[in-house]
């Protein structure tokens, strides 16, 4: 079945939007604890590379997935080492986690390149997407775009319902009077920044697999690093990245948009290609100029190392 | 047991010892990779330390990669001081580079004139760059670490824009370059039969104005007073936003006059690769020279081994150029891990309750 005009831009939207909308909650959670990981480019295009590779050898798509997110969360393991255990300035950590990714994903992919996977097909949810219009931009997606749907209600249940969420906000807000009531600050920031790694990696994998599959040193192209701006514009809330990733999404298929669309415009593609970036800036500019927005939402102790000594 | 003990007070010894550390950790590293990876160790210790330093010519060419690092790092420095965080040099280098361009290409026969011209246009058109995130940051607040970085790929996308369109050389074979520029617009060469040119003098004078400006003048007090503690330069009087200001437009002509000198030295025209990475990498030769202009000539030096290593790697060693990142990425982890042994040293076993109490009554 075709689809019409609009189907197919919503469709687009949503899968230019994923990538961006698992990365982004992954670091959402990560800065609730406290903790300002930088790297999420390095941590995706380690977690491209590593699915596309892991999923060329072996021939399974699950593996790779397996693959990307173990190989992001052990080097955002070392992040957490370096910025938990040995109090080092998480901007420059963040920073050095993106330099590191980023080479090593090239130097590790460099025997990827021009090979090509197999496609995987999407899966079409009964019902749903017989839904007119709709139904079949939506539910006929990948199976990991309804994986990131489950995981954004799971992330705004664990941090607005239940105990353990609460646990890690405190420690975000507050991480000497956290350790005070007892909570293990250290290991509750550990976990949080495996989470943020492991699904930076997932982002990265559904780039590598779903999206284009194909690996190409600089495929990233900043999409890691527009995840954190998203997390800026979300104000620190799971539903409004899941509205911010497709509002960027759109953003990014624009370019396709105006080259298939019939009306030829005279537009260099360069100027089309740099619209993601200069959206990412008026967005920031938009929420941040809102300074008590900002305030009130952001962890309290965001990127500040804790000391134990001086609780 | 290894455990981490406070210092009463922070080490001097190992602020300048920790990046020395980083440095041969990463080597020792690097060396085991390579053995990993099937390769002679040997071998590669050779491409990448002894090949880059063992004729004269090959120490102008180690010295010619190493100033746009210094050049850019050395601005940087002083905007990491006051806490000022531009990621976007590698952008502010391009930019630097299109307006130095644009003069040769425009203005290019005139002895002295078109390399003064190139000079000032590439260092107004870096912090031009650089005044984009200066001015959203204190009009608006926005990040500037997120705002210069998404001016990186505009910049690189907008220097592709005029090397395959506008500034193309119609006899280039559709290559993506400009014209190669007139003499004129080439920096003259300082020593005979190698590549190293004025801009070796570039560096030595902006090497020295950043000290003077962060260790001889009361700015550049107050620029590290802010660095150090908002509240304490916001009691004293300073103000931030001008402290962004300087921060940004520094480090921005710094790296604008890199690109210029990218252009007119080594590769005499304009391509879409212009950078290769000089930006980023910049940040963390800062970081190693330990924000200090001397500190920064070392560290420039050392990340310049790295730079020629991986053109080498490919050639002598069939390994990807993408190396090079990875041990720069390396030596970063390595030198912010060291870095706890200014204010910790390390200490083995547990205290005992007792011991805690005497060492507590003693100091």
């Amino acid at each position: 079945m075709s689809l019409g005009l609009f189907e197919s831009i919503l469709f687009a939207t949503i899968v230019a939007g994923t990538p961006l909308m698992l990365v982004a909650l992954g670091e959402l959670v990560t800065e609730k604890s406290g903790m300002l990981n930088l790297g999420a480019e390095g941590l995706m295009s380690i977690g491209a590379v590593a699915a596309f590779a892991a999923s060329y050898t072996f021939e399974s798509t699950v593996l790779g997935i397996l693959a990307a997110m173990v190989a992001a969360m052990l080097l955002s393991m070392v992040f957490a080492f370096i910025t938990i255990n040995l109090m080092a300035n998480q901007v420059a950590t963040g920073l050095a986690v993106a330099i590191f990714g980023v080479g090593l994903s090239a130097f590790l992919g460099k025997p990827f390149e021009a090979k090509v996977l197999q496609a995987v097909p999407g899966y079409a949810l009964p019902l749903l997407s017989e839904i007119p219009l709709l139904g079949p931009a939506l539910f006929k997606q990948q199976w990991l775009v309804y994986v990131s749907w489950i995981t954004l209600a799971a992330v705004a249940w664990f941090l607005g319902k239940t105990r353990a969420g609460l646990a890690l906000k405190a420690v975000g807000e507050s991480p000497q009077s956290a350790h005070a009531v007892g909570l293990p600050v250290i290991r509750i920031r550990y976990l949080a920044v495996m989470f943020g790694g492991a699904m930076a990696g997932l982002g990265g994998a559904f780039i590598s697999l779903f999206h284009t599959p194909m690996w190409n040193e600089g495929m990233i192209a900043g999409k890691g690093w527009i995840a954190l701006a998203l997390v800026v514009f979300s104000t620190w809330r799971p539903w409004r990245v899941m509205l911010g990733a497709y509002l960027f999404g759109g953003v990014m298929i624009s370019q396709l948009f105006f080259q298939s669309s019939s009306v030829q415009v005279e537009i260099p593609s360069q100027f089309l290609s740099a619209l993601p970036y200069l959206a990412t800036i008026v967005v920031l500019v938009l929420i941040s100029s809102n300074a008590k927005m900002i305030r009130l939402n952001s962890p309290a102790s965001l990127g500040k190392p804790f000391l134990k000594e001086n609780s | 047991m290894l455990r981490l003990e406070q210092r009463s007070c922070p080490s001097q010894i190992m602020r300048w010892l920790s990046p020395a550390l980083a440095v041969g950790l990463t080597v020792l590293t690097g060396v085991v990779m390579l053995a990993l990876l099937g390769k002679d160790p040997w071998r590669g210790f050779e491409v990448f330390f002894i090949n880059p330093v063992k004729s004269t010519y090959a120490l102008s060419e180690l010295m010619l990669k190493a100033t746009p690092l210094a050049l850019c790092a050395a601005g940087l420095a002083i905007g990491f001081r006051a806490n000022v965080w531009n990621i976007g040099a590698e952008g502010q280098f391009i930019v630097g580079a299109i307006c130095a361009t644009v003069v040769a290409l425009y203005f290019g026969e005139y002895p002295f004139w078109t390399l003064a011209l190139m000079v000032i246009a590439a260092m107004a058109g870096g912090a031009a760059w650089a005044a984009i995130p200066a001015w959203l940051k204190t009009r608006f607040n926005a990040n500037e670490i997120l705002v210069s970085l998404m001016l990186v790929y505009v910049a690189n996308l907008m220097v592709s824009w005029l090397v395959f369109g506008p500034l193309r050389d119609p006899g280039g074979l559709n290559f993506p370059q400009t014209v190669m520029f007139e003499d004129t617009a080439l920096l003259p060469v300082l020593i005979q039969g190698t590549r190293l040119n004025l801009v070796l003098v570039f560096v030595v004078v902006v090497l020295i104005a950043a000290y003077i400006l962060m260790y001889r003048t009361h700015l550049g007090f107050r620029m590290r007073v802010a660095g150090e503690s908002a509240k304490a330069a916001r009691y004293s009087g300073v103000n931030a936003k001008s402290m962004v200001w300087l921060g940004m437009l520094i480090s921005g002509a710094c790296a604008g006059l890199a690109g210029m000198a990218e252009v007119a030295g080594p590769m005499g025209q304009l391509t879409d690769k212009v950078s290769s990475g000089y930006g980023f990498a910049a940040i963390i030769v800062a970081f190693v020279g330990r924000l200090h202009p001397l500190g920064i000539a070392f560290a420039s030096l050392v990340m310049a081994l790295f730079f020629i290593g991986g053109e080498q790697a490919q050639q002598y060693l069939a390994l990807p150029g993408s190396i090079s990142m990875v041990f720069q990425g390396m030596l970063l982890f390595y030198l912010l891990a060291c870095d706890v042994l200014i204010r910790y040293r390390v200490a083995f076993g547990n205290l005992s309750v007792a011991k805690q109490v005497r060492k507590g009554a003693l100091s």
